[in-house]
């Protein structure tokens, strides 16, 4: 069963949030990787970079703030 | 409208869009009355202000430049509608204050911040590429410290009020560019205004605040980034924020041509010197500061208008360093290199190579 990696890159200047979501689909080949970030740009950035790795991208807000993105392959 | 806007903004084509419109603005605010090949310069201009405050007494580097505030409450204004404005600080407040200081004093050895380096470049000075260079290795340096896990740790959300405090800041700066109020004797006492020098050279400053406000916005949807757009090719290959410079850089050469502003050459350029090392040094040290305290000095100033208590913070290092470039002849002029400018950008690297060593977290 493919499992879920987690990583909470809220409140990382830029680029740590990719540089963090990098590391996690350096370790993951394939399933779920959630990427908790707090502002708008970094989902961007960090939805950029996972869709040119070849990985499908969604992103929901969180009811205390910030955004759930989900990266899945 | 706004939701169409926005959608190009942020898509593949917001950087190259603000690009071509900096690169088209900028120019124009020189034809309009700014200082040569410094239609917008993020570090010249807080220095200005630095020197109108009467932070330091050079007398040809006096002026509130209505540009700067625009950036901030164009940010805030477009990050208010987009729903993007979120109040937040706690990430390492006082590094970012002296890395915001030495990136100053290495612009002020450089003669430009990163905008100004390409847009001296669009205008055929050439002194500009050794400064393009040493920025692109002090990012490369800043980048090697990023892989190693370099970071200035979390930033929390913050009360919105703290979001409101540079704008007021803007809104105050406006207040006494119109007004020019003065707090004691002329000549002696705030607000200064230069009368000859680059200080003395402005757009009127409807059109200053225009362009100011008009980027700002720009720049807060689509994260244009003199910086980044490096750092990100180089790190990810990605071109999102490259394509912006490159558009920059290409829209400022065209305009230039045609307002008679491009001259090819190293010699007799406008507000800058010819000593290759120091050029480079400079941006050396400005380029790795930047980097580790996350974007160039434009992107600081959109960032502050979001809300960003510790771009704030990084703005008034800049600004303190201005001072303190000006007040310890540290600050390069058309002669070349200020009599402590190279020790100074020596510390300054020294400083950034400490941080970037002695900063470290495990996500």
């Amino acid at each position: 069963m493919a499992e879920t990696v987690e990583v909470d890159a809220r409140g990382l200047s830029c680029p740590q949030p990719v540089i963090e979501t990098k590391k996690a689909i350096e370790k993951t080949s394939s399933g779920e990787i959630h990427v908790l970030v707090d502002t708008m740009t970094s989902v961007m950035n960090v939805s950029r970079f996972a869709k040119n790795q070849g990985w499908k991208v969604s992103y929901e807000e969180l009811p205390e703030g910030g955004f759930k993105i989900v990266l899945r392959k | 409208m706004f939701k169409a806007l926005s959608r190009a903004l942020t898509s593949r084509s917001g950087p190259i869009l603000t690009g071509v419109a900096v690169g088209i603005l900028a120019p124009l605010l020189t034809f309009w009355g700014n200082p040569g090949n410094m239609g917008i310069c993020v570090a010249c201009f807080t220095r200005d202000i630095a020197g109108a405050l009467g932070l330091h007494r050079a007398a040809t580097v006096q002026y509130i430049r209505p540009e700067l505030a625009g950036f901030i409450l164009g940010s805030f204004i477009s990050s208010l509608i987009y729903g993007e404005y979120k109040p937040r600080t706690g990430s390492s407040p006082i590094v970012r204050f002296f890395l915001g200081f030495f990136a100053m004093i290495g612009a002020l050895v450089f003669l430009g911040c990163p905008w100004r380096a390409y847009i001296r470049l669009s205008a055929g000075d050439l002194n500009a590429i050794p400064g393009i260079v040493g920025l692109a290795i002090g990012i490369v340096i800043g980048i090697a410290f990023l892989w190693h896990g370099f970071s200035l740790g979390r930033n929390y959300p913050a009360k919105k009020a703290l979001g409101y405090i540079m704008p007021v800041v803007a809104v105050t700066l406006l207040v006494f560019v119109l007004l020019r109020p003065s707090f004691g004797p002329e000549g002696t006492s705030a607000i200064f205004f230069s009368k000859e020098g680059p200080g003395s050279m402005a757009a009127p400053v409807a059109l200053s605040l225009a362009v100011g406000l008009f980027i700002g916005f720009l720049a807060q949807r689509s994260r244009f980034c003199t910086v980044g757009a490096l750092r990100d090719l180089i790190m990810f290959k990605d071109f999102h924020l490259f394509n912006g410079i490159i558009a920059f850089i290409v829209a400022a050469f065209i305009t230039n041509v045609l307002l008679g502003q491009f001259k090819l050459g190293f010699e007799g350029q406008p507000i800058a010197h010819t000593n290759t090392l120091w050029n480079a040094m400079g941006m050396v040290l400005s380029g790795l500061a930047f980097t580790l305290a996350g974007g160039c000095p434009g992107r600081q100033f959109i960032m502050s208008g979001e809300g960003d208590g510790d771009a704030a913070t990084f703005i008034l290092g800049m600004l303190f360093g201005a001072a303190t470039a000006h007040n310890f002849s540290l600050a390069s002029s058309p002669a070349g290199p200020g009599m402590y400018g190279p020790a100074a950008t020596i510390v300054g690297i020294v400083f950034c190579l400490f941080v970037g060593f002695l900063m470290k977290e495990k996500i």
